[in-house]
Formats: structure tokens, C-alpha cells, sequence
């Protein structure tokens, strides 16, 4: 460990992180504190009056089938965003590895659908899949496959999916290859002198060896599921059909500013802000720690 | 147990680097073979194509007379040493261990009974259940060697396994890797740069320079009779003298022994040439005189190191004990003629 630096006085070093926490308390404590007020209010319909209700808004929100559909819907899509995103990038990181030739060109390739913004991304994925204007929606029906995600909610979901988790792939590729580089070549070579073939080499050391990556890239894969999916399923969905790819995020956004019933909106924020400071309480904890071989 | 055969083997890398040349080696049953040359000289190539890890460009590798050029790794049935070890962090000793058994197919009784009798061969039971990052760098290097012994292989091959210990351990370590081969006789390949670990370990010594064999042969008789000037200034610590000839005369010679017509260099081992102050007449006929400064003396305790300047060439005696010699003194050297080499102007022995 490097020495701490001592100051002599006490009000220099708060003045050299008062920026930060001016930042740290305009922008995260007093909206999280307001939200946080927000979610123990209830306004008449027409927002002229509101009043102190304490929990009520919580209990209304917790029993409300819609929040229930909500929770399920999110944990449906940021599994399957997870686990697309992930054994996607997993496969093309380990197949860019064997790459000999332009490795660079194929790369940078790869890693430019990360530049796209999540709306756009979205537009994208609709434009191709729209049933009357897209493409491939043509191509699918075309294959005998009866295509309507604007009716079929299943669709959508493997709409938006498809949307979301194309959109982190090259994310987790760029990781999933740092991985696989930090991974010494003369492991795998000892592995095939062992007489482990191929897959069972990929399975008992390569694996094993991005656990800590993987762990890493669960974690933010999730939150960004979680989060900044919206741009993603407000362009291609809106949520719909019925509420079939409603998130919480989604649902926050639709009763606070569609519905304006800011008291629940508020109260769902809330929820989220805790589910967030747990995710990140695990990835603090488990990250740091237990998925290391150092 | 098995020979290992290579015969005009080549590797010419797709960049067309050609890193070996043309190697031929046979190396019997039971036998330890060392390569030994300076870097990229194409020995952990070599290495590298015996084990299967590079593909050979032109000639063959046959082990216990089948040839493998197109065997992949794990059917050749052997095993490596890697330089820095390169043990499965992700797992145990015990498990580093056992993996190329289960690999295999190994029954679970045989691989328990297996890894635990070669651990107690290589002092390694109390860290069975440890990680290799919990380990030193010796205890590493043992695990290594025990993940190679316990798989029972027809061949050892070792990746320069001792450079990244220290001294004194590497020493142990050495002697140790003697007595396993020896007592396991297992047919071994063994990849270094240090001569002197070449020279204490090899039945067979391969010195390599430039993707072709120097010279090969029992490590005294290359070190008595080196082929080429490469080879006498590779081996030996510090290296043989070598001296220009002139058209047969050597500058700061007093005397001369007859020198062959084709020789351009003539060598003398530092520890072949004697420093006499007196009584210079009681040197055999027909031995080298030499008249040289001396540039600086270092006493390594048993020995001490003169180093001299012979006309413009430098050059160093190897003294037993202490000596009374400064810089800058005017001394005599003698070399007994059936102690000097000549070497014709490729560079060959004479």
C-alpha cells in the first residue's frame, strides 16, 4: 500500500472534494430524497392537492397485479437479454481468438454496434422486423412463421430481447476477449499435452479462468437489463402488446408521466433505487473477491 | 519407454522465417538430451515440435519409432515442462495433478494411489490441497514436474523448467531432475541456454546455433573437442581463448608451435594455460609462449580469473587459488600443445 497523504489543515481537503460532492448531492441526494418524499404522497386527479399517506403507496403498488406482471416481465427480459448477450459474445470472442488473419478489421467490427444509441438500436430492430414494413418480418412469414409482435406478446418479448441484448454483445465481446488474451497460451498447451481435447479444454480452463469476467459482465449485463433498456423498448414495443414487455423501468415511466399517478411512479423508483444499491452491493462484494485467481 | 527420432526437420514460419533448418538427432531409449544454444537459435521450436504444440514444415519426428508429424499433442503421449510452469491456477495441486489421468480415462483408485506416490517422490504431500498462487516458485516448479511424472509418459520434454528459479535453487533442482530421469528412465528432452545446466545434465549435449546442430555428443567430448569456434566460446564458463592467426603467426607469441596451413584461429581453455613466473624453461617443447598485460584479476575464492591482453585480443587464465598479480603487469603464459585447438577460417575445427 502506497503512504496516505496527510494534509496539515482540515479545510483543504474538504474543498478539494466539494465539487464532487456538490455534484453527489444536486444530482443523486436531493432527487433520490425527493423521489423518496414523492413516494409517501398522493395527489388529487388533478394535481392540485396532495397529501402525506406514508406506505400506502407501496402497499397499493406491491398488490397491484399490474406491478406483479411488471416484475415478472423484467426478470423474463433480463435473463434472457443476460444470457444472450453473454453466450453470444462468449462464442464470437473465443471464435475472433482463432482469427489469424485482419484479426484488427474483424474486431472493430464487432465492436461498433456499441456505438449505436439504445433508441436507435431500437428503430433498427424494428424497421427489420415491423410485420408490414420489415424485411425480415417478410422473410419470416415467408418461411410459414406467423410474425406479429404488435399482437403476440411472446413475439415482442423476443423482440426486444433480440434488440437489447444485440446492442450489448459488443460490449461484453470487448470484454470476453481481454479475457481470453489474459489467459496464458502455455495453460491451454498443457491442457492439450494432458490430453484434454478441444471443448473439454474450453469447458475445464478456459471457462474456469473468465469466471471472474463473466461474473463481472453478469452483474453489469443485468443492470443495464434493468435500466437502460428503455430507449429500446419504447421505440419497439411501448411496452405493449397489453403489457407483455412492460419492465419496471417502463412501468416508472408510463404511471408517472402517461398516467401522472406520481405518488406509485415515485414508490416504483424507489423499489428500483433499492434493487440497484443491492446489485451493486453483490458486485462489490462477490466481484472483489470470491471469482478471483489472481 | 521410447526413442525419439528426428530427421531433417524443418519449420519455416508463414512469415517465412525459417527457425530450424534441417535437425537431425537420435536419442536412445532412456537418454537425456539437451539442447542448449543462445535465443532463437530454434531450440524451444525444436522443442515445441517434438511435443506437437508446432507443426513440422519439412522431415520427421518419430517417437519409439512411429513418426508423429501429424499427431496432435495429446495422442503423442508425453510430457512438458513449461518455463513458467503454466499450472491450472483455477485448481488444486491434487487436481493439477490428477487432470491429464482423468483426462484419460484413469480409474479414480488408480489416479488418488498415482498422484499421491509421485507427491511423495517430489516431497509435495503437505500441499496437496493448495492453489499454485499459495505456492513458491520451487514448489511450483515441483508441482510442474509432478504433473509431467505422474501421467507415466514416454517423454519428458523440458521448456528451460529451471530458469525462473534462483541459484542456489536452481542447483537442487537440477541435480534432482538427474536423479528422477535417471531413476525413472524416462527418454528426455531438455531445452536450456545455461551451459552449465547443459553440461551437468545431458547424456546427450545438441548445441544449436542458428537453426542447425553445432556440434552433438557426450558434454565432455564436445567440451574437449569442440567442432567450431561457436561451440568452444558457447561452452565452458568462462569461455575458450580464441586468438587470430596471420597467415600462421599469432602477435605477442614468443614461441609458436607448428600451426596446421588451414587454421585462422587457434583456442586454448583458460584453465589449460598456466602463469609461470620463473623456470620458464621447464615448459614442454612445442608449447604456446605468450607475452601478456595483465587488464584485471577477479578472486572467486577457489579460483581466480586473470584477464590479459594478448597483442589487440583479449583473453583470461583460470588460476587455482590467489594470485599475486596487479594490472598493468607483464606476464608469461604457457599452453601445452596437445591443449590448443586451431580452427580453419569458416570457423570449423582443424
Amino acid at each position: 500500500m502506497s503512504p496516505r497523504v496527510v494534509f496539515p489543515n482540515t479545510f483543504l481537503p474538504y474543498l478539494l472534494v466539494a465539487p464532487q460532492l456538490a455534484i453527489t448531492l444536486v444530482f443523486f441526494y436531493w432527487p433520490a430524497s425527493q423521489a423518496l418524499y414523492q413516494s409517501m404522497l398522493r395527489e388529487d386527479p388533478f394535481g392540485l392537492s396532495s397529501r402525506f399517506v406514508w406506505f400506502a403507496n407501496f402497499r397499493k403498488v406491491l398488490s397491484d397485479p399490474n406491478y406483479l406482471n411488471s416484475i415478472e416481465v423484467t426478470m423474463v427480459f433480463s435473463t434472457a437479454t443476460a444470457a444472450v448477450a453473454l453466450s453470444t459474445a462468449l462464442l464470437l470472442a473465443v471464435m475472433a481468438d482463432k482469427v489469424v488473419r485482419s484479426r484488427a478489421i474483424y474486431r472493430t467490427l464487432m465492436i461498433w454496434p456499441y456505438a449505436v444509441a439504445p433508441a436507435i438500436a431500437g428503430m433498427l430492430w424494428l424497421f427489420l422486423f415491423n410485420p408490414s414494413i420489415g424485411s425480415l418480418a417478410y422473410g419470416m412469414r415467408w418461411l410459414g412463421i406467423n410474425w406479429d409482435p404488435l399482437l403476440d406478446g411472446r413475439q415482442a418479448m423476443v423482440l426486444v430481447v433480440a434488440a437489447a441484448a444485440w446492442k450489448q454483445i459488443s460490449y461484453n465481446f470487448l470484454f470476453f476477449v481481454a479475457g481470453l488474451q489474459a489467459i496464458p497460451k502455455s495453460l491451454i498447451e498443457a491442457a492439450a499435452i494432458d490430453g484434454a481435447g478441444e471443448t473439454k479444454r474450453f469447458w475445464t480452463i478456459v471457462f474456469p479462468l473468465l469466471a471472474p469476467t463473466t461474473f463481472f459482465l453478469l452483474v453489469i449485463n443485468t443492470v443495464y437489463a434493468f435500466f437502460d433498456t428503455f430507449g429500446i423498448i419504447h421505440a419497439v414495443t411501448g411496452g405493449g402488446p397489453g403489457k407483455a414487455t412492460e419492465t419496471l423501468v417502463y412501468k416508472v415511466y408510463n404511471d408517472g408521466f402517461v398516467n401522472l399517478i406520481l405518488g406509485d411512479s415515485a414508490a416504483q423508483s424507489v423499489i428500483l433505487m433499492v434493487i440497484v444499491i443491492a446489485l451493486t452491493a453483490i458486485q462489490f462484494r462477490y466481484v472483489e473477491r470470491k471469482v478471483h485467481y489472481g | 519407454m521410447a526413442t525419439v527420432d528426428l530427421k531433417d526437420v524443418c519449420k519455416v514460419y508463414a512469415g517465412g522465417v525459417e527457425a530450424v533448418k534441417g535437425v537431425s538427432i537420435a536419442i536412445p531409449d532412456k537418454a537425456l538430451c539437451v539442447l542448449v544454444g543462445p535465443s532463437g537459435c530454434g531450440k524451444s521450436t525444436l522443442l515445441r515440435m517434438i511435443a506437437g504444440l508446432e507443426t513440422i514444415s519439412a522431415g520427421s519426428c518419430a517417437i519409439d519409432g512411429k513418426v508423429v508429424n501429424t499427431i496432435g499433442p495429446t495422442e503423442r503421449d508425453i510430457a512438458m515442462v513449461f518455463q513458467n510452469y503454466a499450472l491450472y491456477p483455477h485448481m488444486k495441486v491434487y487436481d493439477n495433478m490428477a487432470y491429464g489421468l482423468r483426462n484419460r480415462g484413469t480409474p479414480k483408485d488408480e489416479i488418488d494411489a498415482r498422484v499421491r506416490s509421485t507427491a511423495k517422490t517430489l516431497e509435495l504431500e503437505h500441499l496437496l490441497e493448495r492453489r499454485p498462487r499459495e505456492l513458491s516458485g520451487g514448489q511450483r516448479q515441483r508441482v510442474a514436474m509432478g504433473r509431467a511424472i505422474v501421467r507415466n509418459p514416454k517423454v519428458f520434454l523440458f521448456d528451460e523448467p529451471l530458469s525462473n528459479l534462483d541459484a542456489k535453487l536452481r542447483g537442487q533442482m537440477r541435480v534432482e531432475i538427474k536423479n528422477l530421469q535417471r531413476s525413472l528412465g524416462v527418454t528426455s528432452v531438455y531445452v536450456t541456454h545455461d551451459q552449465l545446466e547443459a553440461m551437468t545434465l545431458a547424456d546427450i549435449l545438441v548445441v544449436m546455433n542458428a537453426g542447425l546442430v553445432e556440434q552433438s555428443g557426450s558434454p565432455l567430448d564436445i567440451y574437449e573437442k569442440p567442432a567450431s569456434t561457436f561451440v568452444a566460446s558457447f561452452i565452458g564458463a568462462p569461455p575458450m581463448n580464441l586468438l587470430p592467426l596471420r597467415s600462421g603467426h599469432l602477435e605477442g607469441a614468443v614461441t609458436l608451435p607448428p600451426v596446421p596451413a588451414s587454421a585462422s584461429t587457434l583456442g586454448f581453455r583458460p584453465e589449460d594455460c598456466e602463469i609461470r613466473t620463473e623456470g620458464a624453461d621447464a615448459v614442454a617443447d612445442g608449447a604456446l609462449r605468450l607475452l601478456v598485460e595483465v587488464e584485471g584479476v577477479e578472486p572467486v575464492g577457489a579460483e581466480s580469473f586473470v584477464y590479459c591482453r594478448v597483442g589487440g585480443e583479449r583473453m583470461v587464465v583460470r588460476v587455482p587459488g590467489r594470485v599475486e598479480i596487479k594490472p598493468g603487469d607483464q606476464l608469461r603464459t604457457y599452453a601445452r600443445q596437445e591443449k590448443l585447438h586451431f580452427f580453419g577460417s569458416d570457423g570449423k575445427r582443424v
